[in-house]
């Protein structure tokens, strides 16, 4: 029972975090049918800048957050919607997303290059107290990381549902058309889900580097756990992504410990949620909590 | 009289290959070889992305799937026929099987579940050791010998390679021109109106996905060979998105670009060598600034240069390039 | 056209550094991209700080070296193509590859060849396939195993064993090797736990470790899995001693775990940690050069060059074939040749032998406990 207490709440947390930067996937999706095979050197990245903030200048953690989440913001949304997006999206959807592909290979071999091929120590907004928990050793710095992803995720659901701007930005994706007949400034809601999109990368890549560290590398299983995440919970819905993000952190977990039991040996601990992609798509495409696209594409 | 002109300059063209690894030494015949065997996937990433207008994110788990069919096979005494057949066949019947429920769905389905695919590919050859060696892979693959001659020196697996990869590439040639192709390009060109003259997409998309994929699997069975050592990483996930990078640059769509694209994947390594860790980061920004500008890739930029240089003799045949991209552009 | 065309593609890749008569290049053949990426950045930097020093000194019997690095991309396919490109040109010599993959790959062609290899792989098979041209830089794990488990069974008295290694050559091969050694030492090898390159998440495989009831825990891990794996242990509250080779005891390690690698203990070879001067004063270089503090994959590629400087001062003559056989049953000592840090002694298979050590972490050090001596 505490091993799987311990197990569900690692798992959680580290779901919150894919559910960060699956919600950033399905937001560009819905607004401008982009995937974004980038978006897992999204989340590597902007660790690299407080990093590069606190060694280069000096600076304290705090700032060097905030001032990591604002380059994110900068550069992963506007300089990334403008310079990559917006020429690439006239010539279609597939040289789009083929730009991403590069786009990928850009950020984590210049994050290599810039910076250092070696892990890097990042520090722990919280402190790792531990905490017994029926028995389990839960350390504030996971339940931290699961309350800031929460938090984070609340603040946006309710930006979404109850703002003007976030009910235009709904608007956008879910009929651009319509939205714009009813006046809402489509490109202006578009370029905000960008930027909203660098921003909750950033917080993952800020909750995620302490446990993680740093490095060029680390959007590797990180943008295909998100992918997966994104895929299961339903790729049109920002709460499908959050039910995806979690569960696949959770069965991670689970599948290390205790795929044994099922005659799965732990060298195929990564295919238990690939797995669970399958199943999702043969039998529910829409994703476990999204909804049917009226499109026909 | 056109067709004779084509016909006659694919010929001089093989003609050239043939005599191009004549007085180059062992490393850069080598390279040349690697261009046509990642051709040949590129061939079949192309059906796909070119002509089907899916996303394949598994053509190197087809190319793992290829080499270590034909590996294994010859290693237990087949001849390297059967085990070429058996790797294209293998690629061909596992790309139905997953093709079919990704393609019940919308757009985007088939990269979904070839990316779920490429990462499991790439775990079995991993894990299953007693089959495939695990991490350490398979040592000392035998070349094949044709008519008793062993195709173990370079120059010779090249032209072997050269001849396999032409019938290849013919036989594709002749799936995109027969009405069977020709549906294709309908469907890429109106899918609409395709599907109101009765051409079932779904079905036509699932073929092209197998007929790709059995490339790729065909490709890797030259692939094996040539390297004569294999393990799991040329078949990971990475090189896949690879694939699909090289077919945009040379020109999806186009016959001539997946010979492009691999000249440009398999050659900018060597050109950038002095560059050393920084050729990703310049192929990238290559990539990116290609997609931007010119969307039909390098083949479409040499038929946009040939058109704006000659714009009154649109018959004539000049450089080959565009030549071939310009017959190739005809619907 | 077509001909010139080709020839113009080739002509960049064929243009290497000009040669000067006064000049030797040797190839690298190293993981600068992909999963060892790393590994192979600490030993370009290792054997580009050595070679600078050496041509500060006036090169090898009057001749500068110039290094040649080739990215294997972590690929053994590549890693092969790219050693028959160096084995075109007749270098002297042949740096990498570091996996062991890679280095199984190519040590037959630089056999037949006749250049001698030196190579920073270390699985156990490397030295067994008759290979008369492949020198190693660090212990086999053919060597490093056995120091290993008998440090298990005198003195840390287990009788069974968790072993817990990442999936890939490196650890794939060490956890073969461990397991064959702890077996004909009587010791119970209580679970066998495998975990993925770049995972992050170690809380499934702490709970396998304590659920086994091994008495020792033996952790086979790239740098920062076994950092993670370290925090993890450390919050679940593990108490069974925990047991490393080289990597978990390593700086690197202790600097991302922190405070969870107290504790740690293991078998090292040469590190930058090692207790002897030459080699902290190596590491304080390094770092000054670099700006970061060198794995013991610098430490393989800064004695490289230095391997193949004594050796071919010993035959008299830059030449592949003289290097090799003066390089077999040769001992290089630090008052000779400072650069080798520490005396080494490489055998006919290319095996090297050298003093080794018992560490332990305390306060964030690497302390060491006990220096094992050469093996003959």
């Amino acid at each position: 029972m505490a091993d799987f207490l311990q197990l569900l709440i690692a798992g959680l947390a580290t779901g919150a975090i894919y559910a960060l930067a699956a919600i950033g996937f399905t937001l560009l999706w819905q607004t401008s049918q982009t995937i974004n095979f980038a978006q897992g050197e999204f989340v590597m990245l902007p660790a690299f800048f407080a990093l590069a903030a606190m060694n280069g200048f000096g600076l304290p953690f705090w700032l060097a957050a905030v001032l990591a989440v604002a380059a994110a913001v900068v550069l992963l949304g506007f300089v990334f919607k403008i310079v990559i997006v917006d020429p690439l999206i006239r010539q279609g959807v597939l040289p789009l997303v083929i730009s991403t592909i590069a786009v990928a290979l850009l950020l984590k071999d210049g994050a290599k290059e810039a910076y250092s091929a070696e892990a890097q120590r990042f520090p722990s907004i919280l402190p790792d107290r531990l905490q017994d928990i029926f028995g389990a050793k839960i350390s504030l710095a996971q339940l931290g990381v699961l309350g800031v992803a929460m938090a984070t995720i609340g603040a946006l659901q309710w930006f979404l549902a109850a703002t003007h701007t976030g009910r235009q930005m709904q608007a956008t994706a879910q009929n651009p058309t319509v939205a714009r007949i009813l006046g809402v400034r489509v490109e202006r809601m578009v370029m905000f889900t960008f930027v909203l999109n660098a921003a909750l990368a950033a917080i993952a890549s800020l909750l995620i580097s302490p446990v993680y560290f740093v490095k060029f590398s680390n959007g590797e299983t990180l943008g295909v756990a998100a992918f997966v995440s994104a895929i299961v919970g339903g790729f049109n819905q920002v709460r499908g992504a959050i039910a995806g993000g979690l569960l696949v952190g959770v069965i991670d977990n689970l599948a290390g410990a205790y795929s044994t039991v099922i005659g799965v040996s732990s060298s195929y601990r990564q295919a238990v949620p690939l797995a669970l992609l399958v199943l999702v798509i043969l039998f529910r495409p829409q994703g476990l909590l999204g909804r049917r696209e009226e499109r026909a594409v | 009289m056109k067709r004779h002109a084509a016909t006659a300059l694919v010929l001089a063209a093989l003609a050239v290959l043939a005599l191009v690894p004549v007085g180059l030494q062992r490393y850069e015949t080598y390279v040349l070889t690697l261009w046509l065997v990642t051709a040949v996937a590129a061939l079949g990433v192309n059906l796909i992305v070119g002509y089907a207008g899916q996303e394949t994110l598994a053509q190197a788990a087809f190319l793992g799937i290829g080499a270590y069919t034909a590996a294994l096979l010859t290693k237990a005494g087949l001849p390297f026929g059967l085990a070429f057949v058996a790797a294209g066949a293998a690629s061909f019947v596992i790309g139905l099987a997953i093709g079919f429920p990704a393609l019940r769905v919308q757009k985007h389905y088939l990269a979904f579940v070839t990316l779920a695919f490429s990462i499991f590919v790439w775990l079995v050859i991993r894990n299953e050791e007693w089959l495939t060696g695990g991490v350490m892979g398979i040592k000392d693959i035998e070349r094949p010998s044709v008519l008793g001659l062993s195709l173990r020196p370079h120059r010779l697996f090249y032209w072997f390679v050269l001849a396999v990869a032409a019938a290849l590439a013919f036989v594709m040639w002749w799936i995109l021109r027969s009405p069977w192709g020709r549906a294709f390009t309908a469907l890429r060109e109106n899918p609409v109106r395709a599907e109101s003259l009765g051409v079932d997409v779904r079905r036509y998309t699932l073929l092209a996905f197998a007929i790709g994929s059995a490339y790729g699997g065909l490709a890797g069975a030259l692939y094996a060979p040539l390297v004569e050592v294999i393990d799991p990483a040329p078949f990971a996930l990475g090189p896949s998105l690879l694939f699909l990078l090289m077919v945009v640059v040379g020109g999806s769509g186009s016959f001539a670009g997946p010979f492009v694209g691999a000249a440009v994947a398999v050659l900018l390594p060597e050109w950038l060598r002095f560059a050393e860790g920084y050729y990703l980061l310049i192929y990238a920004v290559l990539v990116i600034v290609m997609m931007a500008f010119c969307p039909s890739g390098l083949v479409g930029l040499a038929t946009r240069l040939y058109a704006a240089l000659r714009p009154r003799h649109r018959g004539e045949v000049g450089g080959k390039p565009a030549a071939l991209a310009t017959e190739e552009a005809e619907p | 056209m077509k001909k010139t065309l080709l020839a113009c593609l080739f002509v960049p890749g064929l243009a290497a550094p000009a040669a000067a008569q006064d000049s030797i290049t040797i190839p690298n053949i190293i993981e600068l991209s992909g999963a060892g990426a790393t590994v192979g950045t600490n030993w370009r930097n290792g054997s580009t700080l050595a070679v600078e020093e050496i041509n500060a000194a006036g090169g090898i019997l009057g001749k500068k070296i110039v290094l040649e690095f080739v990215d294997t991309g972590s690929d053994p396919g590549k890693a092969r193509a790219a050693v028959q490109r160096a084995l075109d040109k007749n270098p002297v010599a042949i740096f990498g590859p570091i996996y062991s993959g890679s280095v199984s790959a190519t040590l037959k062609l630089t056999n037949d060849a006749g250049v001698p290899q030196i190579i920073g792989g270390e699985a156990a098979n490397l030295t067994e396939q008759g290979s008369k041209y492949i020198f190693r830089t660090s212990f086999g794990q053919n060597v490093s195993m056995p120091k290993i488990a008998n440090y298990l069974r005198d003195d840390v008295k287990a009788k069974s064993v968790a072993v817990i290694y990442v999936n890939n050559d490196f650890g794939r091969g060490g956890r073969n090797a461990i397991i064959k050694e702890l077996q004909s030492r009587g010791i119970k090898i209580a679970a066998d736990i495998s975990t993925e390159g770049g995972q992050a998440d170690f809380a499934a495989d702490v709970i396998k470790v304590k659920g086994s009831g091994a008495d020792a825990v033996f952790v086979y891990l790239n740098e920062e899995e076994s950092a993670r794996f370290l925090v993890e242990a450390r919050k679940q509250g593990l108490d069974k001693p925990l047991v490393g080779e080289t990597t978990l005891l390593g700086q690197k390690v202790i600097d991302l775990a922190g405070a969870a690698a107290n504790g740690v203990r293991g078998h090292v070879g040469l590190t930058v940690d090692a207790p002897v001067p030459a080699i902290q004063a190596f590491g304080k270089k390094f770092e000054a050069r670099f700006k970061y503090k060198p794995d013991h994959n610098g430490v393989k590629g800064y004695i490289a060059p230095y391997m193949v400087k004594a050796a071919a001062e010993k035959a008299g003559k830059l030449d592949a074939k003289a290097i090799a056989a003066a390089l077999h049953g040769l001992t290089i000592t630090p008052d000779k040749v400072p650069g080798i840090l520490i005396e080494a002694t490489w055998d006919a298979t290319g095996e090297i032998d050298r003093v080794s050590f018992l560490a332990e972490v305390k306060d964030g050090k690497q302390v060491i406990t006990k220096v094992l001596p050469k093996l003959k």
